[in-house]
């Protein structure tokens, strides 16, 4: 039994989990898919955004400011990359001026500091690569970019580290009352707990409306990507909104904080929560966008597009609390953006909710700080020279394209929480990240995985379940061996 | 810091081409740099056979032809380093490498030959629309795992793209008891070698559909199908002409992209239409010392022009050590124009006093032409005219200018590459 | 008469070949631009012939395959006979180009040899 289970090990069940390691809890955090950071956490804009569009006196506008404060003290803690590059909001037309005034009004109602109202020569000044047709901007100095990959993993690694249980490839089937608390029917056993956390993501409402007859509702709201190659970094500093529109904040255009540049998303609503495909309309639409924004956006050098779904649910607000109908059933729900920059305020409210309802004792053993994945690229090369006679590992190559050495992936895979798959060393390296998107590398990190982890080269994934990289060899003398 | 005189990036086979003719201009202090176990690059993967027989007069598989190439390093007693990896090089000429035993460490070059060759598209770079699910690769990743580590990347194969990796990749995988399904090709033509479709995809009734592209993924875990359409003549689907495919695996053999990224941190100028840099009569890039060769410069059809290539770039390498790190007097240096079909020319500019008795000029067309001409002016006197039954983007052509007849011509402004009818 | 098109194979050319064939005889080749078409086109419509190529299991290398041939072409219709033929080979490193690896493979009184140097380790 129990004391919390968190279903769902993205960004908000992490937070979640990472919060609440600070007591002495029995904590388990369970996931359908094989790793953290699987489903919306891994496939968003991994924009830290200021605040100023949240309706005022929301929850999202409260959350959002909060977590953009607490952004930066978390990402030294947890050693995850995070800038406040600024973000600017473009209009394209005096018409649309009253629209921007409007919005900038939120700045002050929902404390964002720093905003101000550019006009173009300034606004040229700032991004010389943006529209001329954009004719003033909010610019907001306290937006950001994070490394979502980087944020999750580091939340749910720190959070193992003090204690927390992770069991992956656990899907929840059903949610029943107990006299003790609640049973977890899943499809790697029963798990009994006292305290549910629902943060299910595009699934929560499946989650809360098995034990509440309060109903919600979450539509899977598909956003598609195109990532394109290092070498387009640069044609922008700051993220680059335009003015938002019916389905959110529209397509932007962003620096990531790897050098590369993002532009994104599209918003279209859908029925199916596992679709995580795009479309040729979709990555049409991020083509054409994007380039209104900034006209000569590099198109050509994309190197991968990519599709996730944001939790959108009816009300446009996020559902943090424990069930009036379903004590000790807590959801963390509809979390859509702002949810990545919210994450860390989301936890500590979360965890809030559970101690009020456990009461539990102060973890002592409480770390909150933990280590990445060392980069010798950010090492002085008397120091890199120094790490490479002492694990030569270091020394060699497996990325060319990202530039990420064999010891880099070693410890991806040995580290707690360590990845088991080709995306999983993908998400906590960078390797298969690059222009050629894999292609030199896979062979040489399923060889690592293999040899690190002790198992065939055949079970090996692209990230679980069936996603196996071959399917058997190619002479029944290997077979035989 | 040590220092060479030469340094060449890559022990592919241009690498090696360039570091034996180096070599054999009497350059003692050269060093290979490979970032690979083996000295031979993609070759070692290459297992089919056709290679070497403008080289050798024989057909020798990748594997043999790299040896040959190897043995003469050996024997010319050449200095290489494995598994190192160029992090960087500035435009002085300082490298700065890195591998397991040495660390980080630097190396000052008089001259530095670039040979590091080319990647492949990934599917990323197609924009291809759909689910992102295991099972799908590049044909040269597929022929990694199958000819060099034994393993099946699938059983039902699909491939995109009809150059010669993915022909190749469709027989070896039928060979090795996959059902190749279908090979589509976006353009009209494909890009591979005639003798790899009547080889590779006839021989075993693989049919090769051209015009057609694929529009679709499926599958969130593996691959579980995909479907193509054929494409109008601006490469758009065309609605009604979907067909669905089960399969378990796609293979994309959809284009090589010469591999850059150093060149471009020693800042030499790169021509946009090969991805390679902008080279002179003598393979020298826009930084004065370091040539180019081989794949990193463009895209080569067979592997016997890269050894000839890069064979000239480490000759004149060496060339520019021994006069002190000059090529001598540069006279004006005549651009050649490509145009009318022909894409771009390698070289693209030529200083007539330092150029060989003879030049090749190579080039890729950039659609098939059956029946015309390949012509060269000086200014607008046409001086080669020569007839090719046929011409089709997916081989390369040359042309050879003589040095008597530039130099012989007064007021030479430009030289002219183009396909003419008649 | 008949008439059957060919791709000549023989060099990247790739021409266009026309065998005339008259009860399974040849009577004529066109199109071919140097000898290798003509030899081929008669060869390929009477017996045609390949060299296959493929990998075996070699162990105590540093690499789990070493690439082979046939030493020469073999019938078309004998392609898959070889590769059944190599289907459980095994082979130790060291391996040399050249070695033989399979002697006479499917009575086709051809040698599958190695086409790579594979070092003991």
């Amino acid at each position: 039994m129990y004391d919390v289970v968190i279903i769902g090990a993205g960004v908000t069940g992490s937070a979640s989990a990472r919060e609440l390691s600070r007591y002495s809890l029995n904590i388990c955090v369970i996931d359908k898919e094989e790793d953290v950071c699987a489903g919306t956490s891994k496939a968003n804009s991994a924009i830290v955004h200021s605040g100023i569009d949240a309706a005022p006196g929301t929850l999202m506008a409260e959350l959002n400011v909060k977590g953009n404060e607490m952004m930066e003290a978390w990402s030294k803690e947890l050693d995850f990359a995070f800038k406040r590059n600024g973000s600017l909001i473009l209009c394209f037309s005096e018409d649309d001026r009253p629209n921007l005034e409007a919005l900038f009004s939120h700045a002050e109602a929902n404390g964002v500091p720093g905003c101000r109202i550019i006009e173009k020569e300034e606004l040229h000044q700032m991004e010389p690569n943006v529209s001329d047709e954009a004719i003033a901007a909010i610019y907001c100095p306290t937006g950001g970019i994070v490394c979502p990959f980087g944020m999750n993993i580091a939340m749910a690694e720190n959070a193992y580290t003090n204690g927390v249980e992770f069991r992956f490839n656990t899907a929840v089937r059903n949610i029943t009352k107990t006299d003790k608390g609640w049973k977890l029917t899943t499809s790697n056993g029963d798990i009994f707990t006292k305290v549910v956390v629902n943060a299910a993501g595009v699934n929560a409402d499946i989650f809360h409306n098995m034990v509440s007859a309060d109903k919600i509702n979450i539509t899977p709201r598909r956003g598609e990507y195109c990532l394109l190659d290092k070498t387009a970094g640069g044609i922008v500093s700051n993220t680059i909104f335009q003015l938002p529109g019916k389905y959110g904040k529209g397509i932007l255009v962003t620096p990531t904080v790897h050098g590369n540049i993002l532009i994104g998303p599209t918003a279209n609503d859908h029925d199916n929560r596992e679709a995580t495909n795009t479309t040729q309309d979709g990555l049409a639409n991020v083509i054409s966008a994007a380039s209104r924004s900034v006209p000569n956006v590099p198109v050509r050098q994309v190197i991968t597009s990519f599709s996730g779904n944001r939790a959108h649910e009816d009300n446009h607000e996020f559902i943090i609390k424990e069930l009036e109908d379903a004590p000790f059933f807590v959801d963390a729900a509809g979390i859509e953006s702002p949810g990545l920059t919210s994450a860390p305020a989301i936890g500590v409210k979360v965890a809030g909710i559970v101690a009020g309802l456990l009461k539990p004792e102060k973890n002592p053993d409480f770390n909150g700080t933990r280590k990445g994945i060392l980069d010798p690229k950010s090492l002085s090369e008397e120091d890199y020279a120094k790490l490479i006679a002492e694990k030569p590992a270091y020394g060699n190559i497996i990325c060319r394209c990202e530039m990420i050495t064999e010891g880099e992936i070693i410890d991806a895979v040995t580290r707690p929480l360590g990845a088991k798959s080709l995306d999983g060393v993908k998400r906590r390296t960078r390797a298969g990240m690059g222009r050629c998107q894999a292609g030199f590398c896979s062979p040489r990190t399923m060889e690592i995985i293999s040899r690190e982890l002790d198992m065939s080269q055949l079970e090996i994934t692209k990230n679980g379940g069936k996603s196996n990289m071959v399917v058997g060899y190619t002479k029944k003398s290997l077979e035989e061996a | 810091m040590s220092s060479y005189d030469i340094v060449i990036i890559g022990g592919g086979p241009a690498g090696l081409a360039a570091a034996a003719s180096a070599k054999r201009e009497g350059i003692d202090s050269i060093l290979i740099l490979e970032r690979d176990t083996q000295l031979g690059g993609i070759l070692n993967q290459c297992i089919h056979n056709g290679f070497g027989l403008h080289t050798f007069k024989e057909e020798l598989t990748g594997p043999e032809y790299a040896q040959r190439f190897i043995d003469q390093v050996e024997e010319l007693k050449i200095e290489y380093k494995l598994n190192t990896m160029v992090m960087d090089i500035n435009s002085s000429k300082e490298i700065t490498a890195m591998n397991r035993t040495d660390g980080l460490f630097h190396i000052q070059a008089k001259s530095i030959v670039l040979a590091m060759g080319c990647r492949e598209r990934s599917r990323g770079a197609l924009n291809i629309p759909g689910y992102r699910p295991a099972g799908i690769y590049s044909a040269g990743t597929a022929q990694r795992l199958v000819n060099i580590e034994g393993y099946m990347p699938g059983r039902e194969v699909v491939i995109l793209g009809s150059g010669d990796i993915g022909l190749i990749m469709a027989r070896r995988m039928t060979l090795e008891g996959a059902k190749v399904k279908v090979v589509a090709e976006l353009m009209p033509y494909s890009g591979g070698l005639k003798r790899n479709i009547v080889q590779c995809l006839d021989d075993f009734g693989i049919p090769l559909k051209l015009s057609h592209t694929v529009i679709d993924i499926r599958g969130k875990e593996r691959l579980e199908g995909i479907t193509i359409a054929q494409v109008d003549n601006h490469g758009k689907p065309i609605p009604g002409t979907e067909e669905d495919y089960t399969c378990d695996t796609l293979l994309l053999s959809c284009g090589l992209i010469p591999e850059n990224e150093i060149s471009r941190s020693i800042g030499v100028d790169m021509e946009p239409v090969t991805s390679g840099p902008i080279v002179n009569e003598s393979l020298e890039t826009s930084v004065e010392g370091v040539f180019a060769c081989g794949n990193v410069l463009h895209v080569h059809d067979l592997v016997d022009f890269v050894s000839e290539e890069a064979s000239a770039a480490g000759r004149n390498a060496a060339a520019y050590v021994k006069a002190g790190g000059t090529l001598g007097e540069k006279s004006r240096e005549i651009p050649i124009t490509a145009t009318c079909g022909v894409r771009y020319t390698v070289p693209k500019k030529i200083s007539v006093n330092r150029m060989a008795d003879e030049q090749i000029v190579r080039f890729r067309v950039g659609a098939v032409y059956k029946g015309c001409y390949i012509s060269a002016y000086l200014n607008d006197e046409r001086i080669i005219h020569r007839k090719r039954q046929i011409m089709a983007p997916g081989e390369m052509e040359e042309i050879k200018l003589k040095k008597e007849q530039l130099s012989g011509f007064d007021g030479l402004e430009n030289i002219t590459v183009k396909i003419e009818e008649a | 008469m008949e008439k059957r098109n060919l791709t000549c194979i023989g060099c990247p050319m790739g021409c266009l070949l026309t065998v005339e064939l008259e009860g399974g005889e040849v009577k004529s080749v066109s199109g071919y631009t140097c000898k290798r078409g003509d030899d081929y086109a008669r060869k390929e419509v009477t017996h045609p012939t390949r060299i296959v190529t493929s990998s075996v299991y070699v162990t105590g290398g540093a690499i789990p395959m070493v690439s082979v041939k046939t030493a020469n072409d073999i019938p078309k219709e004998k392609i898959m006979d070889i590769m059944a033929s190599i289907e459980h080979v095994q082979v130790k490193a060291p391996i040399k180009i050249g070695d033989v690896i399979v002697p006479n493979a499917a009575d086709t009184g051809v040698d599958i040899i190695a086409t790579k140097d594979i070092a003991a380790v």
